[in-house]
């Protein structure tokens, strides 16, 4: 196979976990998030929890499987994003520390304080990094101060890493990282209204409603933003050479991330679908067809994700100190002999993780109720 | 950045070790638990399915922090070891990768069914989700030590100085590489133990407070028949382990051996001395003839290399790897990628790492000083008395298990009349002998892993080399964070541990335990 082929696979691969971690990891963070207040009473927030306890950990695995994948495909920014967004990155991994034991502990001792305690140090881990990875989304579409040099060691332009850090939070990187917490929370919030009944199923319907409404204004205004901000444009770039991400020239413009869809209007497709599978999410949602209703947040969030991914292509991390350092997806992957070897790993192996994963979800399905968890106590989280 | 090295260093080391007080309970208590439930599949007694669940609970409280301390080291490599990433991301990218499609799914995917679907699903469906949350760990374990088995014998590789990184060549020897094998095997049997000390000694413990002695002598016999036998393993694979080492790592062996001076065949074993690292001699040295030879190449008629020879050997790699790092630098400076300045470099590719090292000294190659040279021929071995001890300590917890277990599955077959639950002495031996097997591996990750030093990627690229472009204060930070959020972390985790075990199955709830029975 051509590497040019190859490499655009394996963008789209790339997007196809981080959309299996949103769609996936997603929900069970929703819930996290929404558990401490759709939940009146300790049962109440169990039934919310236990409605992703048997899932959580696999789910989790799209994240680990996502950081892998991009580790053997793209090397190179495996390596720069996570060196040159070292603390917002340690602040994704010590929040999401905090959920596999707010999940297994917090019902091990029967204690009112203890499990309040567990209660919002699952909220912190459940909402935290979804908005930090917006925020990481946000500083990747603006661009990250970097270069290489010549024996290709990655050097930081930040003036301090101080400032470098508190530079991250700018308007729009915020904007992102609210986008990204809102959707998930709707997605939740769907998650739930499916898996419980009552009042607390009331609850999580009006979540959904709101944070779908949210996500779509949040969204929008995110789209506005990106008319003002700088974009990137690449030229002599050779998707069959060698992966020297120094070789071409790069110049910045603003709002040069909108020439995409001017040159392939075909792609506004890409945008449409986020707005549209929102607006599908929030009308399912009120007519109770909750089922659809998350098939459609599901889908909007894959449209978020891709028109981010859309919007930059084929830039994969631009740098703003830089320019000409910038990984795109023709210059910043693994040589073609290991691009291949992954291909036919992940074709082999994606198809049976999907298959008993739905497996697995057929045999927990079912309403979960605060008065079946009261009846079993010892048997749930 | 001498202190930014030592710091990134710090930080994998004890991380890695955090990890690794969660993983090898993980790796082990999962084969327990798949023999306790077949028990209950088979026999349909109820104490076995008791078993499963409530040795099910203390494997859940470990489980967790397993998987979390786990996330740090899936993302360290990029986050500190940014060159590193870039420079073999290549060849080691792919097993991380393809632990995660094909083990972390399944292990955690049905980790969940293991403690959730016990109502749901049919006895034997629950014992294959059992099988495999076991398989999915064990097979975690064999693609990470793939990866390391690769930074410690980099096989199927090639140097492409237009990329500036080693490439794949050949999946098969990476598959194949006879140290990822041998490690996969040590490490996982060095898991069977830990699990089968830990159920042997809380066992124990119920059987002195003499509290649900069923419960306990069985929990015990299966733990002493499958501990045995996976000390049996540990050992050979252990052997197997020491030999690759002689083969592929001459300067790990030299240091762990204490060995300055080349010793010829039949060489000896050296049973207790002192290493002394200034003055480049052990101290005191007691011998074993001959059994040097025999332990390390099973005959009398191998040699041991000695320090100061490897050294000798290692200059002459660092002034032949020179040339072709200066060919290389020429090539990245000027961008002129021509094919025969591409095949030159390669040509000579097989010693560029130790030239390499030189960068530690020095930042213009051309120049190096004759001394500098020398101080990167002496840095190729690592300081041999640490290694030294930790090695013999990890064999001496080796043998203790041995006899541990031999005396275990002997009492609990005894058919005399003293009762198990009397060899008190024994039993809290047994109960105080639990942390041992963490200490054994821990023991054997530093020789592994110190003795790799100066390499991460042994003899292609220096540690010192490895790092990210960050400060010290940001290593700082992250370590402080680090320490303080496992700390808490490996205090809840223990204090639960306690709890449970304490109370015994009584937690279970199923009113049939020694705790129920007595508040009734
Ligand atoms: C010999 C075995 C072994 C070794 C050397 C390592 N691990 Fe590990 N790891 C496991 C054996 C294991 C396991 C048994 O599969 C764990 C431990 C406890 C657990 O819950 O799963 C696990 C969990 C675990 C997880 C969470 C997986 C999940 O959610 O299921 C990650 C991301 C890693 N590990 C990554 C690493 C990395 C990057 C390592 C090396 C630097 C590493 N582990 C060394
Ligand atoms: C299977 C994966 C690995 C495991 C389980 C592991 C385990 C360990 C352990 C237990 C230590 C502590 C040794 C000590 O006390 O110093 C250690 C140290 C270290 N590891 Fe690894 N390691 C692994 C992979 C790696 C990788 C991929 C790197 C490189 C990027 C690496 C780099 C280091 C370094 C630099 C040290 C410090 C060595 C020292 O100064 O002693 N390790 N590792
Ligand atoms: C009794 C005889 C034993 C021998 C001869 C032995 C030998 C070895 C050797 C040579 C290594 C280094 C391999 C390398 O550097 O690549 C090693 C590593 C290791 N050992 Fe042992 N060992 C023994 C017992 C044990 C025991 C009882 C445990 C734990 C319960 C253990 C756990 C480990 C671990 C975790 C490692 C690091 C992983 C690896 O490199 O394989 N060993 N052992």
């Amino acid at each position: 196979m051509d590497y040019a082929v190859l490499r655009f696979i394996w963008w789209l691969l790339i997007g196809v976990l981080l959309i299996g971690f949103m769609v996936m990891d997603g929900h069970d963070m929703g819930v996290g998030t929404l558990s401490p207040f759709v939940g009146k009473t300790d049962s109440e927030r169990r039934a919310a929890i236990n409605s992703v306890a048997p899932h959580w950990d696999g789910n989790q695995v799209w994240f680990i499987t996502a950081g892998g994948a991009v580790f053997a495909a793209w090397p190179l920014v495996y390596a720069t994003s996570f060196s040159m967004l070292y603390i917002a990155i340690l602040a994704v991994l010590w929040t999401i520390f905090l959920r596999a034991p707010a999940f297994d502990y917090r019902s091990k001792v029967n204690d009112v304080q203890w499990r309040s305690l567990w209660d919002w140090v699952l909220f912190i881990g459940s909402a935290v990094p979804p908005l930090l990875f917006g925020v990481a989304f946000g500083n990747v579409i603006l661009g990250i101060p970097f270069h290489f040099d010549d024996s290709m060691r990655l050097v930081s332009d930040a003036t301090s890493p101080l400032s470098g850090f508190l530079h991250l939070l700018s308007p729009f990187a915020l904007l992102c990282g609210l986008v990204s917490l809102s959707m998930i929370t709707a997605h939740g919030g769907v998650y739930l209204s499916l898996r419980t009944t009552d009042d607390l199923q009331k609850r999580s319907k009006r979540a959904a409603l709101i944070f779908s409404g949210l996500t779509i204004v949040l969204f929008a205004l995110a789209g506005l933003y990106v008319v003002f901000i700088n974009g990137y444009i690449a030229t002599n770039l050779n998707p069959n050479g060698e992966s020297d991400p120094l070789a071409k020239t790069v110049v910045v413009a603003s709002g040069a991330w909108l020439n995409n869809y001017a040159n392939y209007p075909a792609t506004i497709a890409v945008p449409v679908v986020a707005f549209l599978g929102f607006l599908l999410s929030w009308i399912y949602t009120r007519m109770n067809l909750f089922g659809r209703a998350f098939i459609f947040s599901s889908v909007g969030m894959a449209g978020v994700v891709l028109t981010a991914a859309v919007s930059i292509f084929p830039f994969v991390l631009p740098s703003s100190s830089s320019p000409s350092s910038s990984l795109t997806l023709w210059d910043a992957t693994s040589s073609k002999h290991t691009l291949e070897l992954m291909l036919i790993a992940a074709l082999i192996f994606t198809p049976i993780v999907l298959t008993y994963t739905s497996w697995v979800y057929k045999i927990m399905r079912g309403k979960l109720t605060a008065a079946k968890i009261e009846e079993d106590s010892k048997a749930y989280y | 950045m001498e202190t930014l090295v030592n710091l990134s260093r710090l930080q994998f080391g004890i991380t890695a070790m955090y990890h690794f007080m969660f993983v090898p309970l993980t790796l082990g208590m999962t084969w327990l638990l798949v023999i306790m439930e077949s028990l209950y599949v088979v026999s349909g007694k109820v104490i076995y399915k008791d078993m499963t669940k409530f040795w099910g609970k203390l494997f859940g409280i470990n489980f967790v922090i397993g998987v979390t301390t786990g996330l740090t080291l899936e993302f360290q490599f990029g986050t500190n070891w940014a060159y590193y990433s870039h420079y073999v991301g290549d060849i080691f990218g792919v097993p991380l990768a393809i632990e995660g499609l094909m083990a972390f799914f399944l292990e955690s995917t049905f980790v969940g069914m293991f403690f959730f679907a016990w109502d749901r699903v049919s006895k034997k469906q629950h014992l294959l989700f059992t099988v495999l949350v076991a398989i999915g760990s064990n097979l975690s374990a064999l693609w990470i030590l793939i990866a390391n088995g690769w930074m410690q014998n980099p096989v199927g590789t090639i140097f492409n100085p237009i990329t500036m990184r080693m490439e794949l060549d050949s999946f098969w020897s990476v598959l194949f590489n006879p140290v990822g094998q041998a490690k996969f095997f040590h490490t996982v049997c060095a898991g069977y133990v830990t699990a089968s000390i830990f159920v042997l000694g809380i066992s124990s413990y119920y059987l002195l407070k003499k509290q649900d002695l069923a419960f306990a002598k069985q929990s015990f016999r299966i733990a002493a028949v499958f501990g045995l036998l996976a000390t049996i393993a540990v050992i050979i694979m252990g052997d197997a382990s020491g030999l690759q080492v002689y083969k592929v790592q001459k300067t790990k062996l030299a240091a762990i051996e204490g060995v300055w001076n080349t010793s010829q065949a039949p060489a000896g074993w050296s049973l207790l001395a002192w290493p002394n690292q200034d003055k480049r001699e052990n101290n005191f040295n007691i011998e074993i003839p001959y059994a040097g030879s025999l332990i390390l190449t099973h005959g009398l008629h191998g040699s041991i290399t000695g320090i100061n020879e490897l050294i000798a050997e290692n200059k002459q790699k660092i002034i032949r790897g020179r040339q072709a790092l200066l060919l290389l630098e020429q090539l990245r400076k000027t961008h002129n990628n021509s094919p025969e300045l591409v095949k030159q470099i390669q040509a000579q590719a097989a010693d560029l790492g130790y030239a390499m090292l030189l960068y530690k000294y020095t930042d213009n190659i051309n120049n190096a000083t004759a001394e500098q040279i020398d101080m990167a021929a002496m840095s190729t071995v690592p300081n041999p008395l640490p290694l030294y001890y930790a090695f013999r300590g990890m064999v001496g917890f080796g043998a203790s298990f041995l006899i541990l277990f031999i005396v275990a599955v002997l009492l609990s077959n005894n058919k005399s009349n003293i009762m198990l639950e009397d060899r008190t002495k024994f039993l809290k031996f047994a109960l105080f002998w639990i942390p041992a097997p963490w200490l054994a591996s821990w023991c054997g990750w530093f020789v592994a892993e110190y003795g790799r030093q100066p390499w991460t990627i042994y003899g292609i690229l220096p540690t010192y080399q490895s790092v990210s472009s960050l400060t010290s204060g940001q290593l700082a930070f992250s370590l402080t964070g680090f320490v303080v959020i496992y700390t808490l972390l490996a205090i809840v985790e223990i204090w639960l541990m306690l709890k449970y075990a304490k109370l015994g199955p009584s937690s279970l709830g199923t009113g049939r335990y020694y705790f129920e029975a007595k508040k009734v």
